[in-house]
Parts: structure tokens; C-alpha cells; sequence
């Protein structure tokens, strides 16, 4: 039998006065991937061919380099926001939760990193 | 982690059947779940015939029958019958709900009546409430004004405002919204729950209460109102037609709309 109240319990280190960013930004980033995943996917679509050569000038366009880098960044950035959001929800020792969260975090910019270091590896190096 | 199976000791067994007389024709299988904290065993799912032909349409009435002439050892909570103190809340066919308000006759085959999920069992059908009603008191749910009213009246708001809280207002606490919810299932030590949210926004939109602000600082935090990912089972379970889902994300907006 705690003889702690329960008010107190719930009350317990008061409010953290944050979350709102990161809803706000959340969403933001979900309103985003709207019409970059479209074109996206239409630029694919209607590249008549998709072997290496063609895939390398589609990315080499300046429009599309930048369009490419903005979508992985929104993407991955979402995907952060996300999967934080998941590991708060089920993983409840606090020391295992900080853990998962910043090897998470550190996953995510790992693969942004890489990922625009790709497109602009191809975007300004020599052409084939 | 999140504890996705039942601990051993909660696991629920089959338990004993109650058969009910051969010759009434609208016999109705009800069973529910029995857990007795004195006993040191399992909880286990009781079965009783009852006749329908001589019981009152509701679950409710259905359970003061099994408990005043089958099985007295029965224990529940309920008061008013009517659908207004929200102490019958129970799940009913896997349904939150008040069992005041369930027809008996809406359920097809047997009638499972189980406590209100995810709640330390008092005994039977009897959940512990104690959280649900600290979250509740942590919200402040009392008018705070530092303009003192006036000497001969009360406060008056417009109707346009009294409209606001009249929904939340109906609110009975019965807890059918909370344990409804998932991320209260997971969270609740630091989640606040639908019905606390919604009694909080009661007091954010009331044009009479000067705390408004104090009352967004206190709710804007990771756990206690952003664990609301608007599932919505709490809109869907609440028996008096409440939208708890609607009053958090109003609260969100507010919240989102002062930043900016």
C-alpha cells in the first residue's frame, strides 16, 4: 500500500510544457509528403526507362536533386517524429525509453546524411 | 515494455454454470467474469440461464436478477438505472457501456459481461477507479476567476457560450471512454484519459473561467494530452453520445493556435 495520494501520483513532475512542436511539426511534415511523395512517384512513373544511365541524369536535373533531397529530409524527419512517438507508447523503463529514443534519433540522421550525401554525389559529379 | 498477455494470476478459466429451468422458453446465457480477491485463485467466467420472459429488458436488470434469486455473491456496482450516475459501466458483448442502457435483447448468442478493461478488479465486476477520478480532480474541474462576481447576481455568459459546455457538460464520468482507449491501456499512470480531457475542456471553453492558460500549460506535455493519437474508441464507447476524441483535439488547436 503506497503511501503516496493518489493526486500526487499524477500530478508527479508537473507539466514538461512541450509536445506542441512536435505535433505541430508532425503534421507539418505529413502536409509536406503530400505533394512531394505525388511527384515522386509520378516522376518515376513516367521515366520511360528506369535502368541505371536514366536514373542518374533524373537525379543529376537540378529541380529534381533539390525535390529528391527535400523529400528523404521530410520523409526520414516524419519517420523520427514517428517512431518516437511509438517507443513512448510501449517502452515504459525510463532508462531503456532514452536509450531507444536517441539510438533511434541517431538511426534517422544516419540515413538522411547518407542518403543526400548520394544525390548530390551524383547531382554534381561528373556525368557518364 | 508494454505487457501485451495477461499476468498468470489473471488469466480468467472457465468457472461453474447455473442452469436455469427447462421449461421457460426465452432462456438467455449470460456469463460473467468472476474474480473473488479473498479466494487466492484465478478469475473465472460464470454462466447463468436467465429467464427473459421474467427480468427486465436491460443487462442491468439481468444482473440484479442472477444476483437476487441465482447467485447472491455477485458483486457490481449500479444506482440509478438510468443511465445517469455512470456507476454500471461495464464491458458488455466487448462494448464499453452502462449496463442501465444495454438491451439484453441486442446481443446475439451469450451475453460476456466483464469489468471495465484494463482496471486493477476489485472484485467482479468492480474495477478501481481511484486514478481515473485523481486524474479527474488534477484537472481542477471548478471555476477559477480572479474577478470576483458580481455582489447581487451570478455570472452570467451568453447563450453562444453556455452552448459550449453544455456537451461536455453532460459528461457522468462513468470511465467507459478512458478504458476504452489504448493509449490510456498503456499510459495511464501519466496520460490524463478522454474524460479527463474532456472535463478539462469543459473549463478551457467556459467564457466564464479566468484560468485558461494555466489550464493549457498544465495539459501541454508529451503524456498527459499528446498521447491522444485519435484512435477514437472513446467517441464510439461513450453511452451518452459525448466526443471526447473532438474536445482533445480542440484542446490541441488551442494549444497550437497561442503559438502562433
Amino acid at each position: 500500500m503506497s503511501l503516496v495520494s493518489p493526486l500526487n501520483k499524477v500530478i508527479g513532475l508537473g507539466s514538461a510544457k512541450e509536445g506542441a512542436e512536435h505535433w505541430w511539426m508532425q503534421r507539418l511534415s505529413a502536409v509536406a509528403l503530400i505533394p512531394l511523395g505525388l511527384w515522386f512517384s509520378v516522376a518515376l512513373g513516367a521515366m520511360d526507362q528506369l535502368d541505371y544511365s536514366s536514373v542518374v541524369e533524373f537525379v543529376r536535373h537540378p529541380v529534381n536533386s533539390i525535390l529528391l533531397i527535400l523529400t528523404l529530409i521530410t520523409m526520414t524527419y516524419h519517420s523520427q517524429l514517428g517512431v518516437q512517438v511509438v517507443v513512448e507508447d510501449y517502452v515504459h523503463s525510463s532508462s531503456l525509453k532514452i536509450i531507444t529514443i536517441v539510438a533511434v534519433s541517431f538511426a534517422h540522421i544516419l540515413v538522411a546524411v547518407t542518403g543526400v550525401f548520394a544525390i548530390l554525389k551524383v547531382a554534381l559529379g561528373a556525368a557518364i | 515494455m508494454a505487457q501485451f498477455r495477461l499476468p498468470v494470476n489473471s488469466r480468467v478459466k472457465p468457472g461453474k454454470t447455473f442452469a436455469g429451468d427447462d421449461q421457460s422458453k426465452n432462456l438467455k446465457k449470460i456469463s460473467v467474469y468472476r474474480y473473488d480477491p479473498d479466494a487466492g485463485t484465478n478469475p473465472t467466467l460464470d454462466t447463468y440461464d436467465v429467464d427473459m420472459d421474467k427480468c427486465g429488458p436491460m443487462v442491468l436488470d439481468a444482473l440484479i436478477k442472477i444476483k437476487n434469486e441465482i447467485d447472491p455473491t455477485l458483486t457490481f456496482r449500479r444506482s440509478c438505472r438510468e443511465g445517469i450516475c455512470g456507476s454500471c459501466a461495464m464491458n458488455i458483448d466487448g462494448v464499453n457501456t452502462l449496463a442501465c442502457l444495454k438491451p439484453v435483447e441486442e446481443v446475439r448468442g451469450t451475453v460476456k459481461i466483464y469489468p471495465l478493461p484494463h482496471m486493477p478488479v476489485v472484485k467482479d465486476l468492480v474495477p478501481d477507479l481511484t486514478n481515473f477520478y485523481a486524474q479527474y480532480a488534477s484537472v481542477k474541474p471548478w471555476l477559477e476567476a480572479k474577478t470576483p462576481p458580481p455582489p447581487d447576481k451570478e455570472r452570467l455568459q451568453s447563450k453562444e457560450d453556455q452552448g459550449k459546455i453544455n456537451e461536455p457538460s453532460a459528461c457522468i464520468l462513468c470511465a467507459c471512454c478512458s478504458t476504452a482507449c489504448p493509449s490510456y491501456w498503456w499510459n495511464s499512470d501519466r496520460y490524463l484519459g478522454p474524460a479527463a480531457l474532456l472535463q478539462s475542456y469543459r473549463w478551457i471553453v467556459d467564457s466564464r473561467d479566468e484560468s485558461t492558460g494555466e489550464r493549457l500549460d498544465s495539459l501541454e506535455d508529451p503524456f498527459r494530452l499528446y498521447r491522444c493519437h485519435t484512435i477514437l474508441n472513446c467517441t464510439q464507447a461513450c453511452p451518452k453520445d459525448l466526443n471526447p476524441a473532438k474536445a482533445i483535439s480542440e484542446i490541441k488547436k488551442l494549444i497550437a493556435h497561442r503559438r502562433h
